[in-house]
């Protein structure tokens, strides 16, 4: 069943268009990220389903019924829905037990009732020993919880987040990660997540919309969108990439240059010649001293070690077929060692070549 | 910091090497800053430590001998009409605080907060409310609400046929209601420097969970900007008890007395310092102690470091309400800004005030008289000029100096400089103006009567400003920009005058600019401290509104006028639109 859907959301300021188009529908208790880089549209959309934003054109629907629409925007304080905002919002002058309490306050709820619930949900972020605190005796992590905690309280129809661990450092990010995952496996509140990071995104979402420049390139589960992205801005924003010109013949890819005949899973259905782009994984090509000789047949071909990096987990190679002016990036292991200059074999896994638009 | 390594001893030298060049290796690191050091202490004890050393032993000290008694404070309370007096200021302040922040923190919130129209003009209404000298208001409202010939009962009359007067500036509602019409800039600008600092994701968060904007309002944003309103409040109340001029002009005929006045009544032949200074030690006190109340209050729960990240600010649309704010912005600029500057110009052209605005009542005799035929105007009008700009320089290089030694700490007990040069701000200017006439005023310095003594006490008095000032503007200026020009081989002199007073350069102008005007238009320290000779523009406007001639008087509050908005545009082309209305 469809919680929320947006449809050909659209955001102008003037002349520029923030937010263009967008079609997307949450199911009951679905994670969906938005996810792109710094500029996209990926908090004017969030804003926009919260109803802080009005927008130009298209419409934002919770449960069948129009919430947003050019003209007619029914104000955040009606719509059930909590948010955790990029600085978190917590309000200095409350304690953490009335931060929390704020909101269920407004709903009229007994004294006796909100108590209840504000414990509970303390215990449940680990802040209830901190109840009393004022938010600037709490480290950021802890403030955090507190945003988590006083918008999971209320039971909202949405849990929208703006870039909620940007103000973190690096470990602690990683931590409240799992802790918004884990908090979503237990309550299943419909939730909308903006982020720039991609890793914080694959932790935590059921689905990811990879948003550029106000369009909404690829939506799919994480897995899909690493191995099947759809797009060039997919292919290289999620993760890192080989884009390779070449040829689609009769169902079949020749890359320029290389003579290489694959057949990636994802084939065109119509026939003829054209040209097409494939994403390579780094981690997908073969590194070879010898002429590789699988039974599997993948397609090699020789190439020089032009630049070399490492990474502690990984070498970063920059090989160059040869007779090619390609330069291609092969990660290999930390013992699989070659010097700049090395001839090397590459080989290719017909299965992890995308064909991208 | 890297710089007190320079003024830590040494580490001793190693035996065996000769103790000689230890000695002299010591000497080429010593820096000229703890001779400055030195100066310094001296200039400060001799502003601020001395004249309120001797007001307190004066206070305790026999007229004739000098011997200890301390029949100047049962002399100072043993009064009814003196402890009144005491009680009437305190209310006062408190009743011209509450209006301030009643009529203020509107205009903040629409201002900061919302769409509400001509915020250019509420902005315009705040300045001219600051820069009008609060004793010009005063004589601009006994022309609109005097109970007889006040143009708003003249009006009132005509128009319902009553007999009375609607409303009399001489009581204490009229006084206390001057009053707030030019202290409200302050909540003004406490509270929309508050506001400005609240993302809108803390009214968003609000908005989300189920609260409408009034709902916000009320329970997150004026919260969070209490301690604000409340440290407004404080300083209203304190700068309403010290004041002089508005009670003096309107108090002394309704026959309120303050402990102001009655300070002043103890001035009058025989001077009797030794009981005003006994009779302002509560004033001290309470000054003292509400400042630190209003400290306390700011640091309180870390509000500001919690306000000030992230987030932008937008807006809140109000719909039609936004015109009831800007009605309200416009009624406050009208009543403490435009009405009586209106009144007070006719007069000033008026052959008598009271006929009203007509073609043979226009005449240009006031300012003919003030300029060529009146002994003391212009000479008023250049001493106002030129101690104010003395004092303006004075406060400000000792500031900058000061700044710079306690923000790079570069001397131990540093901090006692800045405490120093910050103290007169919890010191009542007129308890400043007794304790100077206490300090200096008699044998052996015998300044009573000199400029000397004027342009001192202003520039203790405003060190405050000047120093909060140059503070900022140092601190703005990062060390490692010196330090960079310092590894390249330049003196710290050298650094400091071309990498870091060029960067303060402008701070510095604005900062003088400020203490220029508060000076050029200061009342109640001067008129305890001014000879025949060197009375300024705020005296000589005092002296002739008690003559009575109010049209002369309109005329002089004119001119007084037109010297401000001169030097507030100079200040605002060369420094900035809001130069003097910056939070510092």
């Amino acid at each position: 069943m469809s919680r929320l859907s947006l449809r050909g959301l659209t955001k102008d300021y003037g002349e520029l268009t923030v937010v263009d188009r967008i079609d997307l529908t949450l199911t009951e208790g679905e994670f969906v990220s938005l996810l792109g880089p710094s500029g996209c549209g990926k908090t004017t959309t969030l804003r926009m389903i919260a109803g802080f934003v009005e927008p130009t054109a298209g419409a934002v629907e919770m449960a069948g019924k129009v919430i947003s629409s050019p003209g007619s925007v029914l104000p955040p304080e009606r719509r059930g829905m909590s948010m955790i905002f990029q600085s978190y919002a917590i309000w200095p002058n409350m304690t953490v037990q009335e931060n929390v309490a704020f909101g269920l306050k407004l709903r009229k709820l007994s004294a006796e009732e909100v108590r209840r619930r504000v414990g509970q949900i303390l215990e449940v972020v680990q802040m209830g020993h901190l109840a009393g605190r004022y938010p600037a005796e709490l480290s950021g992590g802890q403030q955090q919880r507190v945003a988590l905690a006083r918008a999971i309280v209320v039971k909202p129809a949405v849990l929208l987040l703006d870039e909620p661990l940007s103000n973190l450092d690096a470990n602690l990010r990683e931590e409240m990660r799992f802790e918004i995952r884990r908090l979503h496996d237990e309550f299943r509140i419909t939730t909308v997540y903006v982020t720039h990071d991609q890793a914080e995104a694959m932790a935590t979402s059921d689905r990811i919309a990879v948003m550029n420049a106000g369009r909404i390139e690829q939506v799919d589960a994480p897995h899909l969108l690493y191995t099947r992205p759809r797009t060039r801005f997919v292919a290289g924003f999620i993760g890192r990439t080989n884009l390779l010109e070449a040829r689609m013949e009769n169902g079949e890819i020749g890359l320029d240059g290389f003579g290489l005949k694959v057949a990636p899973t994802n084939p065109e259905p119509n026939g003829g010649t054209r040209p097409v782009l494939l994403s390579v994984r780094p981690q997908s090509i073969g590194l070879h001293r010898n002429r590789p000789s699988g039974p599997d047949g993948r397609p090699a071909v020789p190439g020089i070690v032009a630049q070399r990096v490492f990474l502690g987990e990984t070498w970063d190679y920059v090989v160059q077929p040869q007779g090619n002016g390609a330069r291609l990036r092969v990660t290999a292991p930390p013992l699989q060692v070659h010097e700049v200059g090395e001839a090397v074999w590459i080989d290719f896994d017909p299965r992890q070549i995308a064909i991208v638009e | 910091m890297n710089d007190t390594a320079t003024i830590l001893p040494k580490p001793a030298a190693r035996a065996g090497e000769p103790r000689r060049a230890g000695v002299l290796d010591r000497l080429s690191h010593v820096e000229p800053v703890a001779l400055v050091w030195l100066a310094l202490a001296v200039v400060l004890l001799l502003l601020v430590v001395a004249p309120l050393g001797k007001l307190f032993l004066v206070s305790f000290e026999t007229q004739e001998t000098g011997a200890f008694t301390l029949s100047n404070y049962v002399t100072a309370y043993g009064r009814a009409r003196y402890r009144d007096a005491l009680v009437n200021s305190l209310l006062l302040g408190l009743a011209s605080a509450t209006i301030s922040v009643v009529l203020a923190v509107p205009m903040a919130w629409a201002v900061s907060r919302t769409d509400m129209p001509g915020k250019g003009l509420t902005w315009a209404v705040v300045l001219g409310a600051f820069v009008v000298p609060p004793y010009l208001g005063a004589v601009g409202w006994i022309l609109l609400a005097g109970p007889n010939s006040g143009v708003i009962n003249r009006v009132w009359r005509a128009a319902t046929g009553a007999e009375g007067a609607l409303f009399n500036v001489y009581s204490f509602e009229g006084m206390a209601l001057v009053i707030a019409l030019h202290s409200f800039p302050l909540v003004f600008i406490f509270v929309k420097a508050a506001l400005d600092l609240v993302s809108s994701e803390m009214e968003d968060a609000a908005n989300i969970l189920g609260a409408g904007t009034w709902t916000a309002v009320r329970k997150v944003s004026l919260p969070l900007v209490w301690p604000s309103i409340m440290a407004a409040f404080i300083v209203i109340f304190l700068e309403t008890i010290a004041l002089f001029g508005t009670p003096a002009i309107i108090g002394i005929p309704a026959r309120i007395n303050v402990v102001t006045t009655q300070l002043w009544q103890f001035f009058e032949y025989p001077v009797r310092v030794e009981v005003a200074a006994a009779y302002a030690m509560p004033l001290l006190l309470i000054t003292v102690g509400m400042i630190a109340v209003q400290k306390l209050l700011l640091s309180r729960k870390g509000f500001v470091s919690q306000t000030g990240k992230g987030g932008e600010r937008r807006p809140i649309k109000l719909g039609p309400w936004r015109w009831a704010l800007f009605g309200w912005c416009a009624s406050v600029g009208a009543l403490s800004v435009a009405m009586p500057l209106l009144v007070l110009v006719q007069a000033s052209f008026a052959k008598a005030w009271g006929r009203g605005i007509s073609l043979d009542n226009l005449t240009l005799r006031n300012y003919r008289l003030l300029i060529f035929e009146h002994e003391m105007a212009l000479t008023s009008i250049w001493n106002t000029i030129w101690f104010s700009a003395s004092a303006a320089t004075f406060a400000v290089l000792i500031a900058l100096l000061i700044a710079y030694i306690v923000n790079r700490r570069l001397v131990p007990f540093g901090e006692a400089l800045g405490f120093l040069a910050m103290a007169p701000f919890v010191i009542p200017g007129i308890v400043m103006a007794i304790g100077f006439y206490a300090a200096y005023a008699s044998p052996p310095l015998a300044l009573y009567g000199t400029a000397a003594i004027i342009i001192f006490a202003f520039t203790a008095r405003f060190l405050p400003i000047a120093y909060a000032n140059s503070s900022a503007a140092v601190r703005a200026v990062h060390p490692e920009m010196e330090e960079a020009a310092r590894i390249l081989g330049s003196g710290r002199l050298h650094a400091i005058s071309r990498v870091t007073a060029p960067l303060v350069k402008k701070a510095l102008l604005g900062g003088w600019l400020i203490v220029f005007i508060v000076a050029s238009r200061e009342l109640s320290a001067a008129i305890f401290l001014v000879g025949p000779r060197t009375r300024t523009m705020s005296v000589l406007l005092y002296d002739l509104s008690e003559a009575g001639n109010f049209e002369v008087l309109a005329a002089f509050g004119g001119l007084l006028l037109l010297i401000t908005m001169v030097l507030v545009g100079v200040g605002m082309k060369l420094v900035g639109r809001d130069f003097m209305l910056r939070r510092t």
